[in-house]
Formats: structure tokens, sequence, C-alpha cells
């Protein structure tokens, strides 16, 4: 069981990066900020094998903590955007 | 290996599929809002399966507990990121539009 959780993990690892890969080539900036949420969801998913794989509780504390830092990525993206759209468009 | 088992490796294996669509979808889907359906859902779904699968060889019902509110927390955030990342993106797109006009 552990040897199948440890490659369910490397294929959400793979599946990350192919999203960073695809973010570093786009050049919108509403681009940039979709691949991080998948990555974001990717790691809480590695946190979770890895916790039951190793035997480790601590990691579903850290995947808590990747799950409230995930709301805040987008929050600081529609944060900076909104202040750099004109006034008659903020709503 | 046990029915427990079996059930946690058909579910982890689904969720699995679930993740590679989401970033199949993100490199494929040809709009951005539409890429936005696939890392909102697709993405959320496979953690979903994965948490109800690593649920089956939790040691107690702590470990079930905070399995449970980690995707409750992962889902919540994912609702509010889609939601700013599409309003934010509309308001832009319209900005864009207009600029276009402008110009001709």
């Amino acid at each position: 069981m552990t040897a199948f959780l440890m490659t369910a993990a490397l294929v959400l690892l793979i599946n990350a990066g192919v999203s960073l890969w695809r973010m570093v080539r786009v050049r919108a900036a509403a681009e940039h900020v979709l691949p991080l949420q998948l990555v974001g969801t990717n790691t809480i998913a590695i946190l979770l094998l890895l916790s039951e794989a190793m035997d480790q509780p601590a990691a579903l504390d850290i995947a808590f903590i990747f799950a409230i830092l995930a709301a805040l990525t987008p929050l600081a993206f529609a944060h900076r955007l909104w202040w750099r759209l004109p006034s008659r468009s903020r709503r | 290996m046990t029915v427990l088992d079996a059930a946690t490796m058909a579910l982890i294996a689904a969720g699995l599929l679930f993740f590679i669509a989401g970033t199949v979808g993100l490199i494929r889907f040809p709009d951005p809002l539409a890429r936005l359906h696939a890392i909102a859902k697709a993405d959320n779904f496979g953690l979903s399966l994965i948490a109800l699968g690593l649920a089956f060889q939790a040691d107690g019902w702590a470990i079930v507990l905070e399995l449970f509110l980690v995707w409750v927390l992962a889902l919540m955030s994912a609702v509010v990121a889609a939601h700013l990342i599409f309003h934010t993106a509309l308001q832009m797109r319209g900005e864009d539009d207009r600029e276009e006009e402008t110009v001709e």
C-alpha cells in the first residue's frame, strides 16, 4: 500500500510540474493564477498521501495550512488587479 | 489485500484521473473562463476522492475528522478563488474591449 501511495504522490507531483510549465509559457495575468490554484490543490493531495504513506499525521496539519494559503493567492491577485482598473469599472 | 485496501486503491486511482483531467483541461481549453472550469471542479473532485480513499486507511476517527476538515477547507477556498478570479478576469476583459473600441 505504501508503494502505491508514493506512486500516486509522484503522479501528482508530475501533474503539478506540468501546470507550472504551462504557467511560465503564458503571458496574461489571469492565466498565471489559474495553474497556481491547480498546484495548490495538488500540494494538498500530495501531503494527504504522504501523511498516510509515511505514517506522519502531522502532515495533515501542513495540508490544512496549504488549504488556507490556497485561498489567499487569488485574493492577492484580485486585490492587485482591482486597483489597476479605472475607477468606473470597479464594482 | 482487504476490501478496504481495494476501495482505497480504486478511489485514489479515480482521483488521480480527475487531477490529470484538470491539467489537460488547463492546457487544452481555448478560453480563460473555460479553463477556470477545469481547475475549479476537476481537481477538487479528485481531492475529494483521494481524501475519501485515505479515510478508509485512517487509524482513528481523529484522522478521518482532520481529512474531512482539510477537504471542506479546500472546497471553500476553491469556491472563493474561482469567484475572485472569474470576477477579476471578466472586468479585465471588459477593459480590454473598451480600449480596443477607443483605438478604432
